[in-house]
């Protein structure tokens, strides 16, 4: 395979590179504490409760800056190609389900802050630093964009786990190099030039 | 990857078994963190669903203290407050608020003679941005020592069995003191000549970065006149609301801000116990009370008095009510604000 690519006239991307590699693993802890911190925090009143929400508002910005950020990288270094093997409904799926992921990623915490706004609560992201409202109040945009808030979380967490589901059939099933393509370190699927 | 230098699927059956244990194991954590799995987890739907125990909720209310009536005005910081916290509402001043009376009732319609506990909401606002939110009670402590053991309270007294309340007080004596304050404190015939109490234990950080327990209220510049209840009944299920409109478009009501700082070694994790009376107190400002709005459509309805919305200077303390308030409020204003077409935004809607 080493020698197969040496001899390659065009330079094929294989995996991500390492800022997006990077910005996704990052991300990857980030959303999923953030989607654990919300469900927590809704359903108790013990003290723990505020320290989860003074997590949840910062880290939601934090997550809505990493995801532009990335969008922009994404948008400038492209993705590897898929397999050419892969059969269509699954590359339709992988599209989708990727389009869905960078459209909650942004549109979550935009929807909490809007929410907050629209109730007249303070973003604080630090003791002491409050971020301005982005909507004036109003009870019935409030309902909405709770409602918004509160249904999406769910759909981002299926949709994370058929993301991760996807990944381990690449990985485990079809290793086909998908899951390389964002792996921390090269699994045994690709043949390191030493060998 | 080309295709050709993949390695051979394995069996395909044991990896699909890894994957769905994987993603099963994910989902289940999930739930278990919202609770699911946990009927016993007190909720704040729970404790919100705890106030239409004896009544249906009063949809596009406030679940608790829902009879109320919005006024704007300002407080005046006498600069006294910076020595022990740094936050912008403490330099001497004067800063809007919005704030609202209210009884201790989930009946928006309750007969103001017959409630026991007057409240007061307010939100002092800062050029800083940032906000000081707060809701007090007349009574000087608390009814009960934890959150759970409020939520007993809840359930004892919705309770139809005779000795509920008996059972409740036996588990709970602090709520021994809380009668006694229900029996013998004076009734009066306005929100004026009320002190309302944070009760909750709160910590300063002054500037130098020293922290402060503390506890704070606002005691009346009106001169209380007791009545008896059996008088209040004759003036007619809202003559607070009345009242208080009359006597504040006559002239502003005002209130002293009295910030009690604890000793060390004063307790501030249980808010049915108040400090001993000689602790240093400090007088920070004033209240004053210029106008009186309705509540359908002033500005007080759609603001959640959450005690947990404070400037930086201010934080909770080891006190657990403030979490499981900010928690409960936030659960009554999401319903409240999705039910806004059950209270029309009309003057009249105060009174339906």
């Amino acid at each position: 395979m080493t020698n197969v690519q040496r001899i390659r006239p065009v330079r094929v991307i294989h995996r991500f590179n390492p800022l997006q590699r990077t910005l996704h693993w990052l991300m990857a802890v980030c959303i999923l504490a953030m989607l654990f911190i919300g469900v927590g925090m809704v359903s108790t009143v013990a003290s723990g409760y505020l320290t989860l929400v003074n997590i949840h508002k910062p880290l939601g910005i934090l997550i809505l800056i990493l995801a532009l950020i990335r969008l922009v990288v994404r948008l400038r270094y492209g993705a590897p190609p898929l397999p050419l093997d892969l059969p269509e409904p699954m590359k339709l799926a992988a599209y989708l389900s990727h389009y869905a992921l960078y459209a909650l990623m942004i549109a979550m915490p935009l929807i909490g802050w809007a929410m907050l706004s629209a109730a007249e609560y303070p973003v604080v992201i630090w003791p002491g630093v409050w971020l301005p409202q982005i909507l004036p109040l109003d009870p019935s945009l409030h309902t909405l964009l709770w409602n918004a808030h509160f249904y999406l979380a769910f759909l981002f967490f299926a949709l994370i786990l058929m993301h991760l589901a996807a990944a381990l059939f690449h990985a485990l099933i079809r290793r086909d190099g998908v899951f390389d393509a964002m792996g921390p370190r090269l699994t045994h699927d690709e043949v390191a030039p030493a060998e | 990857m080309p295709e050709a230098s993949r390695p051979p699927p394995r069996n395909p059956v044991g990896s699909l078994v890894i994957i769905a244990a994987v993603v099963a194991v994910a989902a289940a954590a999930f739930a278990y963190t919202a609770g699911w799995f946990s009927p016993e987890r007190l909720t704040p739907q729970k404790l919100v669903d705890g106030f239409d125990l004896r009544m249906p909720p009063p949809l596009g209310h406030r679940r608790n203290h829902a009879k109320g009536i919005c006024f704007t005005g300002v407080f005046e910081a006498n600069g006294a407050g910076s020595e022990l916290s740094h936050a912008q509402v403490f330099a001497k001043g004067q800063y809007p608020v919005i704030g609202r009376f209210n009884l201790g009732t989930p009946n928006p319609d309750a007969d103001d003679s017959k409630e026991r506990v007057r409240g007061l909401g307010l939100m002092i606002s800062t050029p800083d941005g940032q906000e000081w939110r707060m809701a007090m009670i007349d009574p000087p402590f608390f009814p009960v020592a934890t959150v759970e053991a409020f939520r007993d309270l809840q359930i004892a007294s919705a309770s139809k069995e005779p000795d509920a309340m008996a059972k409740f007080a036996g588990a709970h004596p602090e709520i021994a003191a809380f009668g006694g304050w229900a029996k013998s404190a004076p009734w009066t015939g306005s929100y004026a000549e009320e002190p309302y109490n944070g009760l909750n234990s709160f910590i300063f950080t002054d500037s130098s970065g020293n922290d402060h327990a503390v506890r704070w209220s606002l005691t009346p510049a009106a001169q209380p006149v007791p009545v008896p209840p059996e008088e209040l009944a004759k003036r007619g299920p809202n003559f607070l609301e009345t009242e208080i409109a009359d006597r504040i478009k006559a002239g502003p009501a005002r209130w002293t801000m009295r910030v009690t700082v604890a000793n060390a070694g004063d307790q501030t994790v249980d808010p049915s116990k108040a400090w001993p009376q000689d602790r240093r107190s400090v007088e920070v400002g004033t209240l004053t009370a210029q106008q009186i709005e309705a509540e359908a459509d002033g500005p007080c309805r759609d603001i959640n008095f959450d005690p947990t919305v404070l400037p930086g200077g201010i934080r909770t303390s080891d006190d657990p009510f403030p979490a499981a308030r900010s928690a409960a409020y936030r659960v009554s204003y999401d319903r409240r604000t999705a039910e806004e077409k059950d209270y029309p935004r009309t003057t009249t809607g105060a009174a339906q």
